[in-house]
């Protein structure tokens, strides 16, 4: 999807500290021209942090960044050509919609004609044709947020950085919007970078995505297997919900207590694991032996009605639990046994996976 | 009432009951604007009006346009409103000109270093304004401390005349003004967001065009409120260029005093006043009229 004119990112052994506090300790990203990536992790993590350090606000301790070959650690942020939507949109309180998408065509010394016509093409591209005479104060919160994405695309910049953006909207109109970012960004195919909280709006919107924890990079991969095979307990308790169970391996076979555990990988060295369990990876299977699945056996402790699902919680004795969805239907529902009846669930051996047992 | 026989007759006597509480309510809350409400009225308006009624009256009783006729044909009140507007122009100019960068860098600091900067702001306010009147004329007197230090230290050979002039007159009225447009300069940079500075530098703008274009629009009112309440007080202002001015700069607070001090005369002093206020009226309704036409064409940028 990349244009000719995306630039790739690199960004090297970046670290910056408050006072004793390492917000960014030694962090390397490569970006990829044209690759929507983005920044996910906890609040405090850094994620943010690392966007303004792009960006320039925020002038790191160390490191290298490059956009393409050059070398921007030390440049000031109106010299970096980058677009960038805030997360409040910092849109100018004292202009209309097309004197905002303007100002950055103005200060590139476009002509009056070029200006006119680039920001109505602009307008027209975030479904705001016609709407360059209203104040900013007369406009809703997501058409806001149209207004700002206008403004960070009208000069063409070849990478764009989005902080939040969405977060200030409601559930429909966030939802509505990721597909929308989504699909300009296909079309224009630029480089960018996105920060957000939301799994699940990382999960929909992102090439690939950037964890980030305390500072550090925590794993950089496509939303398929960031999913299904997290680095670590830190990427898969933050990113879906999951359960964990002490394995041990040992001969290159793995157990669970007594049990033989089949993996859909190679089984690690020799040692503890943890094996996550994903609630919607497993099913209710009944007592006759079936081929590809690792059984696990316990007792229903309590099930909550969710709309579309059914979560179950089960104890499978020792402390250990799982949960488990299974589909409100007719038939999903009937499946499962009474409260405190004994159940035993499948977990097929593809979707098996082994974490390390340090966090 | 055709609405209670349509619908349930619940909760009809309720709403009158509610109404009542309504009005209670905002009548207590009236009341509580009274006591100050009163005072303006009997110690502001009331005044007001025996003024201008004063002016149309000799002192015998008869009905007389003379005060204000006096006004028109004596060419030394012209020169008095002159000076007035003239010191009142230059001190709200060079206190905004000052003002305003002191206000931006208070609005820089992390907000404890602001408010200990606001209480040097402030700290004038805590010795009478007379006392601080007094000490600039011993500051900048032939044989004060300004010219002395001068002098010796070889930056002029002559003793400067600091004082009884129009320059002593401005020196002490901008430093008495100046918190004046500090204040709201400050309040209304405080809430500027910062991160349209940083959309201005990111969409490629210079500090400087950053400034121009984003900040300085957005501090226009508070500087135009600081600017207003600065030449309002000017206006008005008595002691200072009367002790400063060393009877050079006669404006017309002091002209009002010699004419009910030395000749009693009422009427006279009573006409100045009304043409004062008036005058600044139509000022303050061009001024607005005009900011009111900047910002919109603000907006249209």
């Amino acid at each position: 999807m990349a244009s000719a004119s995306a630039l790739d990112i690199h960004v090297r052994q970046v670290s910056k500290s408050y006072g004793a506090v390492a917000v960014l300790d030694r962090v390397d990203l490569h970006v990829q021209a044209g690759e929507f990536l983005t920044l996910l992790g906890p609040s405090g993590s850094g994620k943010t942090t690392l966007l303004m350090v792009l960006a320039g606000f925020t002038r790191p301790d160390s490191g290298s960044i490059l956009f393409g070959s050059r070398e921007v650690i030390r440049l000031a942020p109106q010299k970096r050509d980058l677009g960038m939507v805030f997360q409040n949109y910092a849109l100018f309180p004292h202009m209309n919609v097309a004197g905002n998408i303007a100002f950055p065509l103005r200060l590139r010394k476009v002509n009056a004609a070029d200006t006119a016509r680039r920001v109505e093409a602009a307008l027209e591209m975030v479904q705001l044709g016609g709407y360059g005479a209203r104040g900013i104060h007369e406009l809703s919160g997501g058409q806001r947020q149209r207004v700002a994405l206008a403004r960070a695309l009208v000069f063409e910049p070849r990478i764009i950085l989005m902080d939040e953006p969405l977060s200030a909207l409601d559930k429909q109109l966030r939802e509505l919007m990721q597909l929308e970012l989504r699909r300009l960004h296909e079309k224009l195919g630029t480089t960018t970078i996105y920060v957000t909280h939301d799994q699940r709006e990382a999960l929909t919107m992102s090439d690939r995505i950037a964890v980030i924890n305390k500072g550090t990079l925590a794993q950089l991969d496509t939303p398929r297997n960031i999913y299904a095979r997290p680095n670590n307990r830190f990427v898969a308790e933050f990113i879906g919900e999951s359960a964990f169970l002490n394995v041990t391996v040992s001969g290159g076979v793995c157990r669970y207590r007594d049990t033989v555990i089949q993996t859909g990988a190679a089984a690690p060295r020799d040692g503890r694991c943890q094996l996550m369990i994903r609630p919607e990876q497993v099913q209710i299977i009944g007592g006759a032996p079936s081929d590809g699945m690792n059984r696990f056996s316990g007792r229903i402790v309590s099930r909550v009605f969710q709309g579309d699902t059914l979560r179950i919680e089960i104890d499978l004795g020792g402390g250990d639990a799982i949960t488990l969805r299974v589909p409100a239907s007719a038939a999903g529902l009937g499946s499962v046994p009474a409260d405190g009846g004994p159940i035993t669930l499948g977990l097929s051996v593809a979707d098996t996976t082994l974490l390390p047992d340090a966090r | 009432m055709d609405a209670s026989t349509a619908s349930p007759p619940l909760g009809d006597d309720h709403a009158a009951a509610l109404r009542k509480d309504r009005l209670i309510e905002r009548w207590l809350m009236l009341s509580l604007a009274a006591p100050a409400l009163l005072l303006v009225a009997v110690c502001l308006l009331v005044p007001i009006a025996w003024l201008f009624y004063l002016s149309f009256y000799t002192d015998a009783g008869a009905a007389t346009l003379i005060n204000y006729q006096r006004l028109v044909e004596q060419p030394s009140y012209a020169r008095i409103f002159w000076t007035t507007f003239k010191v009142s122009i230059l001190t709200t100019g060079i206190c905004a000109v000052l003002g305003y960068p002191l206000a931006y860098f208070m609005s820089q600091l992390s907000q404890r270093a602001a408010n200990l900067c606001m209480i040097l702001v402030l700290l004038p306010f805590w010795t009478s304004l007379l006392v601080r009147t007094y000490a600039w004329l011993v500051l900048l007197q032939r044989t004060g401390l300004v010219n002395s230090w001068g002098m010796q230290l070889g930056l002029w050979s002559e003793p400067l005349p600091l004082v009884n002039n129009l320059t002593g007159t401005l020196i002490g009225m901008v430093h008495i003004m100046l918190p004046f447009i500090v204040l709201p300069l400050y309040g209304s940079m405080r809430t500027i967001d910062r991160t349209l500075v940083q959309a201005a530098a990111n969409l490629g703008a210079s500090p400087v065009q950053s400034f121009w274009r984003v900040f300085l629009p957005l501090s226009l009112p508070g500087l135009t409120a600081g600017a207003l309440v600065v030449f309002i007080l000017c206006l008005g202002f008595y002691v200072t260029p009367e002790v400063l001015g060393g009877g050079r700069v006669i404006m017309v607070s002091s002209r009002i005093a010699t004419d009910i001090d030395t000749f009693l005369n009422w009427g006279s002093a009573s006409a100045l006043g009304a043409v004062l206020l008036l005058s600044t009226l139509i000022l303050l309704g061009i001024a607005s009229r005009l900011t009111k036409g900047l910002s919109v064409t603000g907006v249209g940028h």
